[in-house]
């Protein structure tokens, strides 16, 4: 019984890591991206005499990473398996390993998460929610199969999720958060649904969400949080508005969460921690305040993160690594533009080539 | 895993892991089938129970226990639906649960939901719920779930802000590092502020206290940040005017121009949204035009903008070219424009210029000599000309807008603080002592004069940033940026100051299109611009040999024509996104920069684009690019310069600037006459 809801990420990335795909160089098709390109590699690994990334052990670890499942973690993990799926496959391609992934088992196995209702579990047999259903969507994109959904059904099941007042409930049961925002905005833009919802009630909701510091919270009134503010301002420029964020009063927070080691906190006075490279660079990037951090300190507090012997990168130096801190350490280092990765969108969270594909056409 | 330390594990752990492994695994699959199957009797609520005890997370087994609540309600039996203490028991064991799930995990967002889910069902004790924040809060200060349930049952059960605010009182006296403390004083403040309750009310009253009160905070450890947002946020409910006003406007008022058909610009405090024929009138001479269309100069979709812009032209073909005529903006119904969170403006005012007709003007588009922004073709301004009796009339005449006047409150407050802080300086060199400094000296200036922009102590801001620069060099380009906006407020602030920036075209270059005067703003190692509401009678800027990576705000400038925007860190066609909607811009150089060079366009998301829903994509331009429609680079230079008319353009020296692409910006722009220094047949 228990092995019905128990399918795990190896076997679901039918793994092959001799197979045909290399570490992402960027095609002859974009030149323009050469020459700098090299200079970069110049600063990253000479200037700074930093460790470089670990790529290939990395894709490796994730493409083994739950292959030992019998181990407590991925007992507790298989509730948001959807979302593990997500980083681990977008990891993947940042990395150039998409292709080790076999994507007919993936797609299966996401479409199998679906319910009558539209929306998606985060694994078989698990009720639907708004967070797993954007992880499907996203997992789609990647793949270039948006079109195997329904896609009229689970844009239906997202826009009955809104309420009056222009927020979101993240399922029937009603818990209201930005989180949930974001995730519906988010997956209707990619859907190119957004007209199913009340894009100006959704954004009133999360402008009254917005703090002294410029930041945003889960609901109104609620603490500023650089995972809670990356949703906000990621909606807000989906949705084109970002006219309502005060850029320098959140730039000048969201530049203070570098801490001396370079790592970045989501909150003042608290620890660094990898998956706030995420957070923090998203938003900063998204409202062109970015270069107000050091981001060669930043870069080097990642790849000190790495388990360099076993792959996978960790929250902090030498704390015990996960999907979840490789794919924001990873996707961190892409957004500082580290040599090697693919770029990926601060927005969609997704690859700027596969944005491209799915707005530029 | 958060805070777990990376070590092999031994095989003692090993298979201590795969025994509580395989036991969860067991009670998820019997949850999972009960669930499917609605099983709720109580062996199937009790292995829910052990399962959210052991995985607080699982979303799916907190859904199950809800439906199993409704269900041991709506089976009651009839004597126990009369029962208050049976209703109350059926609570009581989810209470019970949620209070073991939060003990296992704190910030459990299922956790949490479900216990409001629960005591909105009503029968809850008050009581109970604060002594168990009371537990939670005093474990975690900064829980932000915690925090979170506070507020909601301070709403449910109709607890005060000031109740609530003293409990943030006594947090920080226990420990002023509680950032969460400081925001949600922040919180219950403007609320009661916004309630108009006693002692709140008007805002003066409890401003002086909690400058106080964070003073202690930020002098006790300086490079503690839990009050440094909180004395930001106090300056600026300190300064802020609450209401948005126009702040300038072009033509200005009581000046005097020559062109018949010019773009009117009114510049605001901040972004509104209303301006159009009901709210602002434009009268010229005794007949109000109907015809006119306001657009703000923003790249968002919801009609809201900073500046905002429509263009007029004077009826001037029978008259004779003597005539002058009388040109008044007014505002009409000022409630009607409002800021985007919604307060209206509330300010009268009126704008008068005049505009003579002056026939002999030259049709632009004639052969067009190559324009260079070069020392050897400019000379220093000549006073006695007639170009600086126009620009006179630009700065020279009193501003008509009713200014907010400034209360002596608000001078008192900052003059205090800056005492305080010079004080801090005097004995602990902090980041944050010449930051706050930095910034309330600047405020002061603000709040002086009105009309006429106070520069008193530039000079000491300016090198507070410079020594900021130096002591914390992780956020030298913050120092920096603001470094340059103080600059140019200063450069901005009077016609003398800007006279020593401007230089007048040599007679052989001058032309139509650069106007007689050029802003010559090069070479001073400018990371940002600003300070627009000032200039925007600018017509030729120089900006070349700076540090910048954006135009933001440009836009307003819609005079301009000439821009040297080469040797700077444009990193994208997007960052030029603000030239859109510069129609007046014939010459631009946008050589030497960092276009192409970057794989991250931190301008992505601020401009006109089908990523942000701004602008649709224009399937024209996959018949225009022929092939080349994959190139990112090609559609951002076809949508930003696809509706201008360039004449000269320099892109040498950008990686994005290839032969191919030259080929594709000489086909986009049919009025170019010069790419890159050659001519173009």
């Amino acid at each position: 019984m228990s092995q019905e809801f128990n399918t795990n990420l190896g076997t679901l990335f039918a793994v092959n890591l001799d197979g045909p795909s290399r570490l992402h160089r960027r095609s002859a098709t974009q030149p323009d991206q050469s020459a700098p390109f090299s200079d970069r590699i110049d600063r990253f690994d000479l200037g700074l005499g930093m460790g470089e990334l670990a790529a290939e052990k990395h894709a490796k670890y994730i493409l083994t990473v739950e292959k030992k499942k019998d181990d407590i973690e991925s007992v507790l993990m298989e509730h948001l398996r959807i979302n593990g799926a997500y980083w681990g496959l977008t990891t993947l391609d940042i990395l150039g390993k998409l292709a080790a992934v076999d994507q007919e088992t993936v797609i299966s196995w996401v479409m199998s998460c679906q319910h009558e209702s539209g929306g998606f579990g985060g694994n078989e047999g698990h009720d639907p929610h708004l967070l797993y259903t954007l992880s499907a969507i996203q997992i789609l994109a990647l793949f270039n199969k948006i079109d195997t959904l329904d896609i009229e059904k689970v844009s239906n099941y997202i826009s009955t999720l809104q309420n009056e007042d222009g927020s979101f409930s993240g399922d029937k049961w009603g818990e209201i958060d930005t989180r949930f925002s974001y995730v519906a905005i988010c997956s209707l833009a990619l859907l190119k649904q957004l007209d199913k919802i009340n894009v100006e009630n959704a954004v009133k909701y999360i402008v009254s969400c917005k703090n002294l510091d410029g930041g945003f919270g889960c609901t109104p009134g609620a603490e500023s949080h650089a995972g809670q503010i990356f949703c906000c301002i990621g909606a807000l420029a989906i949705t084109g508005c970002l006219h309502y964020v005060d850029k320098d009063l959140l730039g000048w927070w969201l530049c203070e969460r570098q801490v001396k080691s370079g790592g970045l906190n989501g909150r003042p006075e608290k620890l660094p921690d990898v998956c706030y490279s995420w957070w923090v660079l998203s938003s900063l990037i998204i409202i062109d305040r970015v270069h107000w951090i050091d981001k060669e300190k930043l870069v080097k507090f990642i790849l000190d993160c790495q388990d360099k012997e076993n792959g996978g990168i960790s929250d902090r130096p030498d704390d015990a690594v996960d999907v979840f801190h490789t794919y924001f350490g990873v996707a961190g280092l892409s957004l500082l533009e580290y040599p090697g990765l693919k770029a990926i969108d601060p927005a969609y969270a997704l690859p700027v080539d596969v944005i491209n594909r799915i707005f530029l056409h | 895993m958060h805070g777990r330390p990376r070590k092999s594990a031994t095989p003692v752990d090993e298979n201590a892991s795969a025994l509580k492994a395989a036991k969860i695994r067991s009670l998820q699959s019997q949850f999972l089938q009960n669930h499917h199957n609605n099983i709720y009797t109580k062996e199937a609520q009790e292995i829910n129970a052990k399962l959210i005890e052991s995985n607080p997370e699982f979303m799916t087994a907190w859904n199950y226990r809800k439906l199993a609540f409704e269900h041991n309600l709506s089976n009651q039996s009839e004597v126990d639906k009369e029962d208050a203490d049976h209703i109350k028991l059926i609570i009581d064991e989810e209470l019970r649960v949620v209070e073991n799930a939060l003990r296992k995990n704190f910030k459990s967002y299922g956790a949490w939901h479900h216990r409001k889910w629960v005591i909105s069902k009503g029968n809850s004790s008050t009581e109970r719920e604060l002594r168990l924040l009371n537990l939670f809060q005093k474990q975690d200060t900064r829980n932000f779930h915690a925090w979170n349930y506070r507020r909601f049952i301070a709403g449910l059960k109709d607890i005060s802000d000031e109740k609530e605010l003293q409990f943030t009182t006594d947090m920080i006296n226990d420990n002023f590092s509680n950032y969460s403390a400081w925001h949600n004083r922040s919180v219950l403040l403007s609320h009661l502020l916004e309630k108009k309750v006693e002692g709140y009310f008007p805002k003066e009253i409890f401003l002086k206290e909690e400058y106080e009160l964070v003073r202690n905070a930020v002098f006790t450890d300086p490079d503690d940040q839990s009050g440094w947002f909180y004395h930001l946020w106090l300056l600026d409910q300190t300064i802020k005017v609450d209401m948005p006003n126009l702040v300038s406007s072009w033509p200005p008022n009581g000046s005097e121009i020559t062109n018949t058909t010019f773009p009117i610009v009114l510049f605001f405090n901040e972004p509104v949204e209303g301006v159009n024929l009901q709210t602002v009138s434009v009268q010229v001479e005794d007949d109000i035009f109907k015809n006119i269309a306001w657009s703000p100069l923003s790249a968002n979709k919801f009609k809201c903008g900073q500046a905002w812009l429509t263009h007029l032209t004077i009826p001037f073909g029978e008259t004779n070219s003597s005539k002058i005529f009388q040109v008044k903006i007014r505002s009409e119904y000022s409630q009607g424009i409002i800021s985007s969170n919604g307060v209206p403006c509330s300010q009268h005012w009126s704008i008068a210029f005049r505009v003579s007709v002056c026939h002999d003007f030259q049709p632009e588009g004639q052969s067009l000599r190559r324009i260079l922004m070069t020392d050897e073709n400019f000379s220093t301004v000549d006073i006695n000309s007639n170009v600086m009796d126009l620009f006179k009339s630009y700065f020279e005449l009193a501003s008509d807008y009713e200014q907010p006047t400034s209360s002596k409150w608000k001078s008192e407050m900052i003059a205090s603080e800056i005492d305080q802080y010079r004080e801090l300086l005097s004995w602990a060199e902090c980041k944050i002592g010449k930051l706050t400094l930095a910034r309330l000296l600047m405020a002061n200036d603000a709040i002086g004069t009105p009309v006429a922009p106070n520069t008193t102590h530039v000079e000491e801001v300016l090198k507070l940033y410079s020594e900021l620069m130096e002591l914390d060099p992780t956020h030298y380009q913050y120092y920096k940026d603001e470094y340059s906006l103080v600059f140019l407020k200063q450069v901005a602030s009077s016609k003398e100051s800007l006279m020593k920036y401007c230089r007048q075209y040599k007679e052989s270059t001058s032309s139509n299109i650069t106007g007689p005067m050029c802003l010559r703003l090069n070479s001073l190692s400018l990371s940002r611009i600003g300070s627009f509401e000032r200039l925007l009678w600018v017509q030729s800027l120089d900006l070349s040999h700076n540090q910048l990576p954006s135009i933001e705000g440009l836009e307003a400038l819609q005079l301009l024509s000439c821009l040297n925007l080469s040797h700077n860190k444009i990193g994208s066609f997007m960052a030029l996104d603000p030239l859109r909607f510069l129609k007046s811009l014939r010459v631009l150089n946008i050589s030497y920069n960092e276009i192409g060079a970057h794989t991250v366009d931190t301008r992505r998301y601020l401009c006109s684009s089908p990523l942000s829903h701004t602008l649709d994509y224009d399937k024209k331009f996959e018949e225009f690019a022929a092939g080349d429609e994959k190139v990112v680079n090609f559609w951002e230079a076809y949508s930003v310069f696809g509706g201008l008319d360039i004449m000269q353009l320099d892109v040498v020296g950008n990686v994005a600037a290839d032969e191919r692409f030259k080929l594709f910006l000489v086909k986009l722009l049919p009025a170019l006459k010069w790419l890159d220094g050659e001519e173009v047949h």
